[in-house]
């Protein structure tokens, strides 16, 4: 313990005039903290916030509109949309929040490899990561759930596969400047093991800027699974999510325009939520850029 | 002199790329579960016609061998055929593509008209009411779903208000122009809060310059100033973020190509998957992947020649 904060103090020892910049000083943070707090409020106490059932059909109340009782209307199935806005951001997501943690492993570690050992395993590394950053991101996502299968699974396996890559460039470049610093060539000579260096020293000084760029990729995944959604190879019906609600509510675009408007807005609310948290982070956790 | 050994380095990191671009596109279809003939074929699939595709991809043969084949074929221009519509891949391929390539230089270029002046009034006065403002907005823009943007534009500008063709692209640059014009503006508002933001800090960092601070005390005046210096050397930088995003560009086209019914190879693309026409699948991926390739390379060389710094070095 005392070796991470010690290693902590020489990293930011040039900076060390107190830190005037805190987490309620930060508008962006406390914005997109409170935004999302929200979301997640409405999304896991959807049971609480509405008594409907997303899946329960009703044929005689079909493409209702907004009222007392629907607050959103009710889509061709006679489905609340309200309700269904809920449970569906309940399914976007926890996948989101699941898919984003894979590739942010995966990545760090291989960063972490190719930034420390450098040579051979640094060469293999980065090439790897040139050839998958060479297919448009969301071509190769399409390609990997459709030879995949739809489903949550392959959403998983896809993000992972093709979302590793910003993490181990951000990470290498990161580790590539920390391993020359005074904290490390110590703990080097003091014949600490590669593994126990790159794991309590290198790795708490450098993995803020992985979990900054998180919170946009959580913001690319959540797009990612709405757009599968939407073309019909993400989450498979009757299962509520937001992308197959546009998709479902296209054809009833011009006369129930709340069926597709509502679940974008919600895509796009969660996502300003999300980017406001990671420039707020930003901010906070490296100060003098802005 | 620099430059030219920087050119050959960059073409020659290209090998393994392009060939690393080769082997995924290869191994897509040994990510299909199961039997990849059988799987494809779906409904389809007699036991004549599975022995066909085994023949036909090399299904039977060692790993290397069935990679030896596709790139072969590959050389040879030979995508292989496609399933649905009985022609050769890299026909339809070629067919497509223009209208693709016309969306990206138009998306591209109207992302650029967006940012630039954006750009200019968040950096104009840091920390101002109009800074914070350009800051926010286009954060809204990064979580917005493209298809989603495309539906509204399509059914407010054009089946409401018909400004615009529904689909279609047009006939004739100016028609294309036309035509494409919502579409384009769907992917440039997915590029634009990248672009702004890199841009508004290149000029922040610009105006910070001992040149500008030169000019002003010639007293040149604001708007001049501006143009003149600022801008100028804002640009290059930005113009790169583009070039990097070019991965970002390109596949945002995807989905917009889908929702406006324009027959680029995006569109080909999705109809491909929806039909399980694998082949075309593949070779759409290898294409774009290679595309990619490309223009990165060409950022980087027209970065090279464009840096100021590389020109004082003669």
């Amino acid at each position: 313990m005392s070796a991470i904060s010690l290693a902590g103090t020489a990293g930011t020892a040039e900076r060390a005039q107190p830190r005037r910049a805190r987490w309620y000083r930060q508008p962006a943070l406390l914005a997109g903290a409170v935004l999302l707090a929200i979301i997640l409020f409405m999304v896991i106490g959807a049971p609480l916030v509405t008594s409907y059932n997303p899946d329960t059909q009703n044929l005689n109340a079909t493409l209702q509109g907004i009222s007392g009782q629907h607050w959103l209307g009710t889509d061709q199935e006679g489905r609340d949309t309200f309700t269904r806005l809920l449970y569906g951001g309940r399914t976007d997501l926890q996948i989101a929040f699941l898919a984003v943690l894979f590739p942010f492993v995966l990545g760090t570690i291989l960063g972490s490899l190719a930034g420390y050992f450098g040579g051979w395993v640094d060469i293999i590394i980065m090439r790897l990561v040139d050839i998958v950053v060479a297919f448009p991101f969301f071509v190769l996502i399409i390609a990997l759930v459709f030879v995949l299968g739809p489903g949550p699974r392959s959403i998983y396996i896809a993000i992972t596969l093709v979302g590793w890559v910003s993490y181990a460039r951000i990470i290498r470049g990161e580790i590539l400047v920390a391993k020359r610093q005074e904290y490390v060539l110590a703990a080097q000579s003091g014949g600490l093991s590669n593994l126990r260096i790159m794991a309590r020293h290198l790795l708490p000084n450098v993995i803020t800027q992985a979990i900054i760029y998180a919170m946009s990729d959580i913001v690319q995944d959540i797009l990612a699974i709405v757009t599968l959604s939407y073309l019909g190879l993400g989450i498979q019906p009757p299962t509520p999510d937001w992308g197959t609600m546009i998709s479902d509510g296209q054809n009833f675009l011009t006369t129930h325009w709340q069926l597709t408007t509502i679940p974008g807005i919600a895509v796009i609310i969660t996502g300003l939520a999300l980017s406001l948290i990671g420039d707020g982070l930003a901010d906070l956790l490296r100060p003098g850029q802005s | 002199m620099g430059r030219m050994t920087f050119v050959i380095r960059r073409l020659l990191l290209l090998i393994p790329t392009a060939v690393g671009v080769t082997i995924i596109a290869f191994f897509l279809i040994h990510l299909i579960p199961g039997d990849p003939a059988a799987t494809i074929l779906g409904i389809h699939a007699t036991p004549k016609r599975i022995a066909l595709l085994h023949q036909q991809w090399g299904l039977n043969r060692p790993l290397a061998s069935q990679y030896w084949l596709f790139m072969d074929r590959l050389v040879h221009g030979n995508l292989g055929q496609s399933l649905y519509y009985g022609v050769p891949v890299w026909g339809l391929i070629t067919s497509h593509l223009p209208t693709t390539l016309w969306l990206i230089v138009y998306a591209g270029v109207l992302g650029v008209v967006i940012s630039v002046p954006l750009a200019m009034i968040a950096a104009s006065r840091k920390d101002a009411v109009r800074d914070h403002i350009v800051r926010v907005v286009p954060l809204l823009g990064l979580g917005m779903p493209a298809f989603w943007l495309a539906l509204i534009l399509q059914s407010e500008l054009a089946v409401r208000l018909q400004l615009f063709p529904v689909t279609g692209y047009g006939s004739g640059p100016l028609g294309h122009l036309h035509a494409m014009f919502l579409p384009a503006l769907t992917v440039a508002v997915a590029l634009c809060p990248v672009v702004i933001r890199s841009l508004r800090a290149s000029m922040l960092n610009v105006l910070g310059a001992d040149y500008i601070t030169t000019a002003r005390a010639k007293g040149v005046p604001g708007h001049r100033l501006f143009v003149r210096h600022v801008l100028r050397n804002a640009v290059i930088p930005a113009v790169t973020v583009l070039g990097i995003n070019i991965g970002f560009l390109v596949g945002g086209t995807v989905i917009v190509e889908q929702v406006f019914a324009l027959p680029g190879i995006g569109n080909l693309m999705i109809n491909s998957i929806f039909q399980r026409d694998f082949p075309v699948v593949q070779g759409v991926a290898l294409v774009f992947g290679i595309m990619v390739v490309l223009v990165n390379l060409l950022t980087d060389v027209a970065y090279a020649s464009l840096d100021p710094r590389v020109r004082f070095d003669r």
